[in-house]
């Protein structure tokens, strides 16, 4: 761990000024991944600009019938929200099925979204890593890759993206506010992480200048019909193998709108416009649901210890499309997989 | 006496406010006083008196007496290794090596050395002096094979991980900032670290195990066979509390070690060794640790390197490691093990071989029996048991909860499994009928063994007799139901230790001894022992432990500390009663003038008649009168050398598996473990180390396993997020049943110890209910879901 310098920033204003004069340094709101890849010296920023008393933390109801999060507020905060409760379950359990009590207390929104990946290669500086030291080489093509990804991996990285917030975020169609020393802009949730192509170092198309001060929701929650399955090596505590976000409308048996993205499987949250499209208008039963499966994994390719995942993926998708068709949601508390 | 902080003395022993806790906690017990179905079973004292006398009178052994340095632990008065401050502190940071093996060609500490605040950085090249041989070099627990490990010593790199140079700066956050500025070229050499690559380099080692009869032919000519190779792969111990030591400097050469042990005496000695000091000039303390497992049984280099530091600044020096860190020290060894059982059809044994090839290092040959269990459990007129150890890149392993059982009976127990499979025979009948009521190793009975109420009552408690036989024939809803069982076996050690005690007249004891409590309730037994065999009060005993000068004990390890050191207080207290006794006799009119010593004891406060409760005499009385204020004994334990017999624990584990038909996901609903123990000391201590046993069980069955990439010869999973053990979640039903085990002849209290018997059996239970659930049997842990995909 590298020596650095800290401030901290009073409003996004002065954040983003922060930020300009010195490009080597990072924000930092929980430090719950930051300050582990500091330890391990795979972050060395020259300064800490802290953001965590900005204020950003409300979660409020827009005029479009929406809500717009702060990107402060704690994961915690968020998934035991009224409006969140009430509204976008979806969330709320993708939410509460991450990490630990503690963590999720500290971690923010904004920090959720750029948490990095736990490919174990990018973790230690010993060997080589793509996204760590772009050139070096990937070490998890040929190396240990039980977790990595099936789905938009490129010859350079075949990480996964960890998060499991952004899974339903993703289903959700969220946006993300971000200021940058050109003002403000918005961008859509499925456009905020890249594919790693050939330069997986750069995980997102948020400029290493700009702020993300909110994320968006827009009115549509699917309040009724929804599920979050998350499957894992141990019951709680631990990064996806591969998560399942699904969500619907419901008219008699069939179905209306229908969202459906999955975490552990790619370097995004991964949503497939097609898998939707062979849903919407279907009746909700067992074929539609492997056909959407079938759609979304079609192009999906295993390398050495993660091709388990496609079947895995194929399964869970169709369980929790059943589960949320049934209105019977995972239980992130009840482990039982229902 | 060191006393830097001024109050290390409450941390070390037990203050008067602790042990208050116990006795509250004792009160809240007492109407829930266990009751024995078997008298020969009551919590009585042996070595004290065979006819109770006052009713009235307290006893302690037997019962669930709260932990009486919980208070301590729970509000962080408890100190630990790294915790213990004092003046002029120094801090250091450890650099590791990326490779595994190879030469340090060139070591450039420059960049490291101009960071402010940095003191100097040791390596191989400046350090002080150490020792050069490795007789030096051996603790008392080293493997009897090999060249023990030498931190900073030369060029040489064994293994990834190694530490190569020692930041010693003002502040930690400077050590650890200018550890990573330090620069190394090597010169790499090919390397290992796949045991599978190198199983057939294995070489075989000498086990105590006695192989029988010609079990290939049995073997062969069997009615029904089993035979099958398992897979236990590396385990890190990952205790809560970071390898640690503060290396005191006392001036002149002299040095007080606080070190995260389970051993301080061992420590002592090695360091005195290495270092070439007096024994009067290195003192070690670790009053409390924070878990070990095993991996503070040898002394572990962060002891050497913080010395190293203190002797190179002349100043107090201490060193935390890393997590990661704390992946370069021991571990459980990866072992493939093969089974070969013969039957005849009525499920009797003729053939067993058990061969198993471990890791050691490069450097050491470390290893544990993981054969021969087959031998003090199961019947067979033939028997082959092969120990081979391959060499492999990385550091020695060593001891980790029941080595050799962990991974041997798990091998072992799902064999016997795929057996009564094979057989169509009940599990827990299979083993029945091959129910062994002798070691066969060495053929002599046990001291005891109520294995056969272990399988009964835990069957019992789990409802074993509701089984449906067939695999996939039990379900709940999406979930299939698997109900699997294995047995446990471990040693009954028992080892030389000394206590020392110190009456004074107003009935107060200082009990001390060298033996580290690491966690598992040592202060506790020996205050619940002492009390009941000075006949005080629980509340006016004090503890003291893990002090190198203290009167000797053992490593804390082998599940002996409970045996060994009880039974070196029950001696001392005896002494403790003589001289009580004679001065008793000495009062004029003495109501004990004509009384014999075995015709008396101690209970309430006083010495008395046993035949006559009324002839008593206070402690008190009889120490004023006598003008002794206080009495100070110190006495070793001794065993009788008896090898007309075997001595060993048991246990019957049965776990119940929830498996989601589609996904694989397992649950384990609920376990059952059935003790057998000799004479339980604390019904509550016990619980809880055959609960944590238990919980390990579940992480070795399901998730424990150090990720190795054998291309870099690294661990890549290590830290706790990433190696994973149980979390509460995966921890659900868990239920100890105590068989009562009278055992007469293995020590006057009946003792054998339990820290380790617990995980025995438990991966297997686990692995033969996913089998029953599943129909898939999967032969390598740790059973992950994706292992349940695979078509075999
Ligand atoms: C042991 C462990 C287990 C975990 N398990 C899970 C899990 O199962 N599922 C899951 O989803 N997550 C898991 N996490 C990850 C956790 O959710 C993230 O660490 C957390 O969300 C990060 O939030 P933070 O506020 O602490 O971010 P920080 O660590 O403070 O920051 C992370 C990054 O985001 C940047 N940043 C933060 N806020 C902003 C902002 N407003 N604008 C621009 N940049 C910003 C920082 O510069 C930094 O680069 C786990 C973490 C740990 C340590
Ligand atoms: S998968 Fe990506 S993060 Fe992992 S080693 Fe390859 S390049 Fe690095």
């Amino acid at each position: 761990m590298i020596n650095f310098q800290y401030a901290r920033a009073n409003d996004v204003a002065d954040a983003v000024r922060m930020i300009a004069t010195d490009p080597t340094a990072k924000f930092i709101a929980g430090g719950t991944n930051l300050i582990d890849l500091m330890k391990e010296d795979v972050e060395r920023p020259s300064g800490l600009i802290d953001i965590s008393r900005l204020p950003l933390k409300g979660v409020e109801e827009t005029s479009d019938g929406g809500v717009r999060i702060g990107a402060l507020v704690p994961n915690s905060d968020l998934a035991w929200h009224p409006l969140i409760e009430q509204r976008y379950p979806l969330l709320r359990n993708a939410i509460l099925a991450g990490a630990s009590q503690q963590l999720r207390n500290m971690a923010s929104t904004g920090g959720n979204l750029l948490q990095r990946t736990r490919c174990a290669y990018f973790y230690d500086i010993a060997t080589p890593c793509n996204k760590r030291e772009p050139g070096s080489g990937c070490s998890a093509i040929g190396g240990i890759n039980r977790i990595h990804a099936i789905l938009g991996t490129s010859e350079s990285c075949i990480a996964t993206h960890p998060s499991d917030m952004c899974v339903a975020l993703a289903a959700l169609d969220a946006k993300v506010h971000v200021t940058g020393p050109a003002g403000e802009r918005v961008l859509a949730f499925t456009d905020f992480h890249r594919l790693p192509d050939s330069s997986p170092q750069t995980d997102t198309n948020l400029h290493p200048n700009e702020l993300i001060t909110a994320v968006e929701l827009p009115a549509k929650g699917f309040p009724a019909n929804y599920s979050y399955l998350k499957i894992r090596d141990r019951l709680s505590y631990a990064f996806a193998l591969v998560s399942i976000a699904a969500a619907m409308e419901l008219e008699g048996g069939t179905i209306g709108e229908a969202r459906l993205a999955l975490g552990g499987v790619a370097h995004k949250p991964w949503r497939d416009s097609a898998a939707e499209s062979a849903l919407r208008g279907q009746p909700a039963n067992q074929t539609t649901f492997e056909q959407a499966a079938d759609i979304l994994l079609r192009d999906a390719r295993g390398y050495e210890h993660n091709t388990f995942k496609i079947d895995l993926a194929r399964r869970g998708i169709v369980r929790t499309l059943t589960q949320a068709a049934q209105a019977t949601p995972q239980s992130q508390s009840d482990k039982k997989i229902r | 006496m060191v006393c830097h902080d001024g109050n290390w003395a409450p941390g070390l022993g037990i203050s008067r406010r602790e042990v208050l806790t116990g006795t509250v906690a004792l009160g809240a017990i007492g109407s829930g006083r266990p009751s024995y179905a078997d008298e020969t079973q009551r919590p009585a004292t042996a070595l004290r008196q065979d006819n109770q006398v006052s009713k009235s009178m307290t006893l302690y052994i037997g019962t669930p007496t709260s932990r009486v340095d919980g208070r301590a632990k729970v509000t962080g008065e408890a100190k630990y290794a790294g915790e213990f401050n004092t003046s002029g502190l120094a801090y250091s940071s450890v650099v590791e090596s990326t490779i595994p093996k190879g030469r340090i060609v060139r070591i450039d500490t420059s960049d490291a050395l101009r960071v402010e605040g940095v003191l100097d950085v040791l390596t191989h090249e400046n350090r002080p002096r150490m020792a050069g041989t490795d007789q030096a070099w051996k603790d008392d627990v080293a493997p009897e094979e090999g060249s023990p490990f030498r931190p900073l010593y030369d060029d040489k790199i064994m293994f990834s991980g190694q530490p190569i140079a020692l930041v010693l700066a003002e502040e930690w956050e400077i050590a650890r900032y200018a550890a990573s500025l330090v620069r190394v070229e090597y010169e790499k050499q090919a390397f290992v670290t796949d045991l599978y690559q190198q199983r057939d380099q294995a070489f075989v080692v000498k086990k105590p195990d006695k192989p029988h009869g010609d079990a290939g032919r049995a073997f062969a000519a069997a009615a029904v066979r089993h035979e099958a190779e398992y897979f236990i792969p590396t385990e890190h111990h990952n205790p809560m509390e970071l390898f640690a030591s503060t290396a005191v400097w006392d001036g002149d050469d002299k040095l007080t070690v606080y070190d995260k042990t389970q051993g301080v005496q061992n420590v002592q000695r090695y360091l005195c060794s290495v270092f070439n000091k007096k024994s009067d000039d290195l003192r070690v303390i670790s009053p409390y640790v924070g878990g070990a497992f095993g991996a503070g049984l040898r002394p572990q280099y962060e002891a050497v390197l913080a010395v190293l530091g203190a002797l190179a600044l002349e100043r107090s020096v201490r060193l935390v490691l890393t997590r990661r860190q704390m992946y370069g020290l021991g571990h459980r060894p990866a072992t493939i093990e093969r089974l070969a059982l013969g039957a005849k059809a009525d499920g009797t044994l003729d053939a067993v071989t058990h061969e198993a090839i471990a890791v050691t290092s490069q450097f050491e040959d470390f290893s544990r029996n993981d054969t021969g269990w087959a031998a003090l459990l199961y019947k067979s007129a033939n028997a082959k048991y092969v120990h081979r150890l391959a060499r492999l890149d990385v550091p020695t392993s060593c001891d980790m909860r029941a080595p050799g059982a962990a991974p041997g009976v798990y091998a072992l127990e799902s064999a016997m499994d795929e057996l009564a499979v094979a057989l169509k025979i009940d599990p827990v009948e299979l083993r029945l009928r091959c129910y062994s009521d002798r070691d066969q190793n060495e053929g002599v009975p046990y001291t005891s063994k109520q294995l056969r109420e272990c399988y009964r009552q835990g069957a019992v408690a789990f409802g074993w007799d509701k089984r449906s036989a067939e695999p996939r024939s039990m379900r709940d809803g999406s979930e299939l139901v698997g109900w699997g069982m294995a047995t446990g076996v471990w040693e009954a050690l028992q080892m030389p230790a000394a206590a020392r005690i110190v009456l004074t007249a107003n009935g107060h004891a200082e009990v001390s001894c060298a033996a580290s409590d690491i966690g598992t309730g040592t202060y506790t037994i020996l205050a619940q022992v002492a009390a009941d065999m000075l006949g005080l009060p629980i509340e006016n005993i004090s503890i003291k432990l893990g002090d190198s000068s203290l009167p000797q004990a053992p490593v804390e390890g082998g599940s002996w500390m409970a045996a060994s050191a009880s039974h070196a207080v029950a001696t001392t207290a005896q002494e403790v009663r003589g001289e009580l006794l004679a001065l008793a006799k000495a009062m004029k009119g003495s109501p004990l003038a004509d009384a014999k010593f075995e015709d008396t004891m101690l209970a309430d406060g006083k010495v008395v008649s046993k035949q006559d409760a009324s002839r008593a005499v206070s402690i008190t009385d009889a120490m004023r009168h006598g003008a002794v204020d206080r009495i100070e004994k110190e006495k070793t334990n001794s065993f009788p050398d008896d090898s007309s017999h075997a001595r060993n624990t048991h246990s019957a584990v049965f776990a119940e598996v929830k498996v989601d038909e589609q996904l694989g996901v397992i649950r384990v609903t609920r376990v059952v473990s059935a003790t057998a123990a000799g004479r339980i000391l604390n019904t509550k201590t016990a619980h809880s180390q055959i609960m944590g046993g238990v919980v390990w069980g579940i992480g070795m069955a399901l998730h424990e396993e150090t990720v190795f990439d054998h291309r870099f010869g690294r661990i890549m999973n290590a830290n706790i997020a990433e190696y994973h053990v149980p979390v509460n979640a995966d921890v659900q039903d868990i239920k100890v049943v105590f068989v009562d085990e009278p055992d007469t002849i293995i020590n006057p209290l009946g003792i054998k110890g339990l820290g380790e018997i617990g995980i025995v059996g438990v991966a297997a239970a686990i692995a033969n209910a996913v089998y029953h659930a599943t129909g898939k049997r999967v032969r390598d842990l740790p059973i992950t879901l994706d292992k349940l995909q695979r078509s075999t």
